[in-house]
Formats: C-alpha cells, structure tokens, sequence
C-alpha cells in the first residue's frame, strides 16, 4: 500500500446487457492493469467467439458457469490503481433476482456506478438499483450512460435520460452533488480514460478522472467513536503479567489515551490508559485502526461487548425497527428466531411484525406476511438481549446487522437500522 | 501505509491492513482451532506478521501448517524453520510423500508431473486429523478470476468442497463463522490485497523473506515460454537444454509447477519497481494455471486450497 495512494471503493450496477463487465475490462485496459498474459487470453477468447472487437468482460467473468451463459452470477472484486489512487470493484450482477448481490457488493463500498445503456434509457432496472445505492446510503452515485456510439453520440439522447434520472433523485436521500452523469462508450473507450473526440458537447471530466478526484475523508459520515471488543488479549508472560488489552476496530471518531470512557452494557466508566499498535504505544487513534487498549481500572468487559467515550452513549434497546434484506431463499416470517449479528456481537432475535414490503422502485410499500429473497421491508424485532446500536444514517457500522438462521447458519438477512 | 504522526501520536490507519488484523482477530474469536497455512510464501509471510500485530504482546494463539510437497525450494523450508524459531510459534509439518506412501494419491508421471495438486489429500487429512475448524490463508482476490470470487470466511465441507453458487454474502465486515461438525472454514484475511500492497508492505515493514523471492543464478530450462527449474524433481527432456541464467521466483510453490522470471532485482526496491513495471500476471508464471482456463475453478471445487 503506497505511502501516496488513497483508497476508493466502487460498487457496480447494471442490467445484463448494459456492458458492465466491459467497463470494467476497459478500465483494467486503460489503466494498464491488464497483463500481457491476461490481454493474450482475451484476445484468444475473442477471436475464438468471432467478435470483430476485443471482449472486455472476459477480464473479470470469473466462474465456468457464468462463462457458459454469457453473464456475471456473483459478487467479483476487482483491483486496480493509478499512480494516485488504489481501486476497489464490486462489480454485482444486474438481474432482477440479484438484489441480494448488489446490497451485498454496495455495504462495502463509497461510490455506486450506475449503468444506463443509452438505446433504452431509465428502466425498472436503473430504479433499483439507485433505490440500492439510496438504501445503503453511498456517499456517490456516477451514472454512465453507455453505448453512446450506438445512439451517434448524440447529446440530446443524453439529456432525456439525466432529465428521468433527476426525476428519481428528486424522490431519493440524495443531493444532486452526489450524483455525476457521465456519457461513455466503454467499448470504444470514449471518456473512460480519454476525452472523446465524438463528444465535443460534454466537458466534463472522464470516468476515470473523476473517480480519482473523489477524496475518501470525502466519502466518509463523520460519527461518534464506537469501540466493539472483538477479543481480550492477555499474554500471560513474566514481562506482561498484568496485561489485558481490549482488541477491535475503532468505527468512527478517534480515541485517544486519558479519554473517559463507558462500558456497556455494565455502564461502568474508566479512562483509557494505553492504545497499542502492534508494539508501538500511540496515544491517539483515528477511525478504521485495528488497536488494543487498556483501562485504568480493572473492569468486566469481554467480546461483544462496546466502549465509548462517556457523554457519547448509542442507543441500548431490546427492541428495534430496521429495514431488511432479504439475502437468501428461506423467507423471513412472523415469530422466527433468528441469531443477531451485530458487528462482532450476537444475540438472539425474533420478528414481532413485517410491517411493510417496500417497492423497491420508489412507488411506497404494501403489506406483506412474509419476506422472500430480494425483498426489502420495515420489520420490528425483540431481543433477547440489548445491543447498542446507532441509526444506520449516523453510523453505518453501529446501525447494521445481518442474521444467520438457526438451524443452517447461513447468512439470510442484512439490517439497516432506523 | 498507517502513518504515525510523531507531533501528536496518531494512528491514522492503513485500511488494508486494518482490515486483515480485524479479520485474524474474528478467526481466533469464532473458532475452536484455527490454523494457518504456511508456504514459506511472500503471502503467508505476510499473513504471519499481521497476526502477531493482532495479538500482540501475545503469542499468536493458532499453529501453523504446512503441508511439505517433498518438491520445496530448499531455501524456502530453511527460512520456515528459522522464522518459526524467532518467532516462538508453532508449526506442524505433513507430508505428500505419507499421502503416496499410503496409497492414498499416486504420483503424476511425465512432462507436466507435479505434487501440487496431491497436496489437497493431504491437507484435508491434517484437517481431519487435529480437528481443524478455520483454515486461515493467504489467498488475494486479485491472483486470479475464480479467485476473484471467494469470500474472506469460505464454507467448506467435510470433502473440503467449495460450493460457488452456495455462498455466503459478506455484508459490511461482519463474518458468519458459524459451522456444523465436520464442516470447516478457509479464512482469506488479505483478500483484498494486490501482489503490488503485498510487497510494497514487506517493503515498508522490512519482513524477511527467502532468498528466492530475488535475483540469483540458477541452473534452468526453456519449456512452453516459461522458465523451469533443472532438477532431479522436474521431469525434463534431454534436448531440453540446461542453462545458468539470473532469475527470481515471484511465488514460491513447489518447484514442479513455480516458473521463474528473468531478473536483476536483488533488493526489495528493485522487486516494487519490477512488479509495478511488470506486465506478466503473477500467475501467468503458475504452470498449474496453464492446463486449462478453468484450472483453479475446477481445484477450488474439489478442495484446493
């Protein structure tokens, strides 16, 4: 990790055919992030298929399967970096069905590309998708509308379709600054990288220029310190005998040593005595370290549990209401129990009441008895114990959970707080 | 890289690296017994040094394992046992050799022969037999397509199958470890590193690394564009012919399927600025790569590491 390059991360949505996998390939290429042996392949695919162009998506459509029908199934990441900055891509599938896929790629990223093919313009498909990146709240949405050589670059094609896009922002979370309509054609590669000639009417930036000029402080809600503890370190050797260092990753904020702080759930209060960074004592500790720190006092505090600066306390309810994605097959019911997940904490959860299956293409909600995969709704839980949790808004990390089904364990639902 | 400001001691963390710790950390808090698999690699050195920032002033509270093909560089098995004696840990080694000596996999003749994918008997076995519930390694995203789709806690089954369209999604960092007996974990805490963050980092954190990883003369052979090693444990062609030529391995696997790359890069500046420079994929030198554009793919699913 250079010294001098920031990090962006990047989700990706589109429609089958809207060219995703070609963008990204594009990307790669233009930023000579292709290896010769990899450019070698694609060429050798391309040809193999008998297509008169190279066969971008063939540089990031991973798995047998999706090769055989010709489309992306999963969540692929993919890396690049220009000398300024390291890139990041979840590139998510756009199929109706995928929802799942996307939310999963966009809780993990800051900018949301969003993909119009400029011959059909905004579709059911474009709505969900932003209805994702509003949902998940991404600091900023790029709209490529691509394509644009087979519509003869013209730039009224664009305006209609940033005009229907301004239409859904109007009805979204969203400042029109966070959002930034660029037209492309990633198969030609106008303004990915370079500024295209066929398109002397837009002046601004290319896609790539613009995502290196996007700062991650940027990108980032500003919210309260929020300290899980992710495991206690005690080395029991003669040199730390006394040793007990509180290990996690410190979501929002900073602390630093003499801070006040509390413990929940017991409420006891302390101060902090030393933050440890491998074998270095710092004596102040930015948002996103992975640190372990003592107390002043000897204090009950174990895995699960959370430290925050006193006066600073999130909410600590066994009661909550949060919207729910639905991420696997098995529907979410009334009356089901679940296992809470919430940062490195668990505890028990049950639904009270589906209050409403929200359409995901801003058109409001309906009711609903049950939540099916892709299904997104306000849903009201009981705990079995109290978390400490913030509003998803204030803090994304504090404000989500997922749960995991009883009897499979496997991941079923993502939670966004309210 | 994390900067630390010296006017007012902050942290302002490297997220990379920042992330791997979180990781390692919810390996050891969610599993009976992790384990982490050890090459002798760039990647599990690598892995090492952040799970002693994870616990550190503690021991790393996992072994490490290594499954020994028989076919290692040399170099590479007398830099594990040093590191493992610097570092107090604990290593448990298993051998393909036992794996074939009990009949259990045969033994690959002829030009392309490799241990490499006999490994997977093997390890499955050591898993089976210490009870492994996380296999902790040092696979990146970025190393090739399949992998590109892995997750950072992988569920596999007793066969130590990877099911890809039965995956779990990973929604912000939060890591489902929760298993059933016999199933078990891989666990990938730099998955999301480039081969560029992995050596910019053993740069800037001076981590040892074995002699092979720079330039030195070595006996080799030309075959299929790639450059072999010449040794009794490499089948080779008489009129395959053996030259000396300065060369440097970019991954360290066994020498049956590892190709080398000519170079002059003897210090770790000269191996950033090479790979920044490159334009071969590192395993574009992965002869196990080249039998077929799905090879991985097909490893993962029957249990390749």
């Amino acid at each position: 990790m250079s010294e001098n390059r920031k990090l962006i991360k990047i989700a990706t949505a589109g429609s089958v055919d809207d060219g995703k996998s070609t963008l990204i390939g594009r990307l790669l290429y233009d930023t000579k992030s292709l290896t010769t042996d990899k450019i070698e392949a694609i060429e050798r695919s391309s040809k193999q298929r008998g297509y008169d162009y190279l066969d971008f998506s063939l540089a990031t459509d991973g798995l047998v399967a999706e090769r055989e029908q010709g489309i992306t199934i999963d969540v692929a990441h993919i890396y690049f970096n220009t000398d300024k900055t390291n890139f990041i891509v979840a590139d998510t599938p756009g199929h109706v069905e995928y929802t799942r896929n996307m939310v999963t790629g966009a809780s993990t990223s800051q900018v949301a590309i969003i993909l119009i093919d400029a011959r059909k313009g905004v579709i059911e498909q474009t709505y969900r998708h932003f209805f994702i990146a509003n949902l998940l709240r991404i600091s900023h949405v790029v709209v490529a509308i691509n394509k644009m050589d087979l519509v003869g670059y013209e730039e009224d094609v664009y305006l209609k379709i940033k005009a229907d896009f301004d239409a859904l922002v109007a009805k979204s979370d969203f400042t029109e600054d966070q959002i930034t309509f660029i037209p492309v054609s990633a198969l030609k590669g106008e303004n990915i990288a370079r500024q295209s000639e066929e398109m002397p009417w837009y002046v601004g930036n290319t896609l790539l220029d613009h995502l290196e000029v996007l700062e991650p402080a940027d990108l980032e809600v500003s919210s309260l310190a929020r300290f899980p503890v992710q495991y206690v370190i005690r080395p029991k050797t003669e040199a730390w005998h006394d040793f007990r260092g509180f290990s996690g990753m410190l979501y929002g904020g900073n602390l630093k040593v003499g801070d006040e702080v509390t413990l929940l759930p017991s409420l006891n209060t302390s101060k902090i005595k030393s933050i440890h960074y491998f074998d270095q004592e710092i004596q102040e500790a930015a948002a996103g370290s992975s640190i372990a720190i003592t107390l002043d006092t000897e204090v009950d505090l174990s895995r699960g549990d959370m430290l925050v600066k006193s006066g600073e306390l999130p909410t600590s309810e066994k009661r909550l209401t949060a919207t729910i994605c639905q991420v696997n097959n098995k529907p979410l019911r009334v009356g089901s129990k679940y296992i809470l997940q919430h940062g490195v904490n668990r505890v028990m959860a049950k639904v009270d009441q589906i209050e409403s299956r929200i359409h995901t293409d801003f058109t409001g909600t309906e009711e609903a008895g049950q939540l099916k995969l892709n299904d997104i709704g306000r849903v009201h839980f009981r705990l079995s114990k109290p978390i400490h949790f913030d509003s998803y808004h204030t803090n994304k990390s504090n404000g989500s959970f997922i749960l995991i089904d009883e009897a499979e364990y496997d991941t079923v639902s993502v939670g966004f707080i309210e | 890289m994390q900067i630390i400001n010296t006017m007012n001691n902050l942290l302002i963390p490297n997220p990379k690296e920042a992330e791997s710790i979180h990781i390692i950390r919810e390996v050891a808090a969610q599993f009976e017994r992790p384990v982490l698999l050890f090459s002798g690699g760039k990647d599990s050195i690598t892995l090492v040094r952040l799970a002693q920032k994870a616990f550190y002033p503690a021991r790393i509270p996992f072994p490490l394992l290594h499954v020994d093909t028989g076919h290692n560089f040399p170099e590479t098995i007398e830099f594990r046992d040093r590191l493992v004696e610097e570092l107090g840990l604990e290593l448990i080694v298993r051998n393909v050799q036992d794996s074939i000596d009990q009949g259990k996999v045969r033994e690959e003749r002829g030009r392309y022969s490799s241990r490499n994918s006999l490994q997977t008997t093997t390890l499955l076995d050591a898993i089976e037999e210490f009870k492994f519930d996380a296999c902790i390694g040092g696979a990146r995203r970025d190393e090739e397509k399949a992998r590109a789709k892995e997750r950072v806690f992988s569920v596999r089954d007793d066969f130590g199958q990877w099911d890809e369209k039965n995956q779990r999604p990973e929604l912000f960092d939060m890591l489902n470890g929760k298993i059933h007996n016999g199933q078990n974990v891989r666990c990938f805490p730099i998955s999301n590193w480039t081969e560029l963050d992995v050596w910019e980092y053993i740069r800037t954190e001076n981590i040892e690394i074995p002699s092979i990883y720079f330039a030195h003369e070595r006996e080799v052979f030309l075959r299929d564009g790639l450059i072999w090693t010449a040794n009794e444990h490499v089948f080779r062609e008489e009129h395959e012919e053996v030259l000396v030529k300065m060369v440097r391995f970019r991954t360290v696997g066994d020498m049956t399927c590892t190709a080398a790359v000519f170079s002059e890069a003897v210090s770790l500046d000269d191996v950033v600025g090479e790979i920044r420079d490159s334009s071969i994929s590192e395993r574009g030198a992965r002869i196990d790569d080249k039998r077929s554009e799905a090879a991985m793919e097909k490893r993962k699913k029957v249990g390749y590491f």
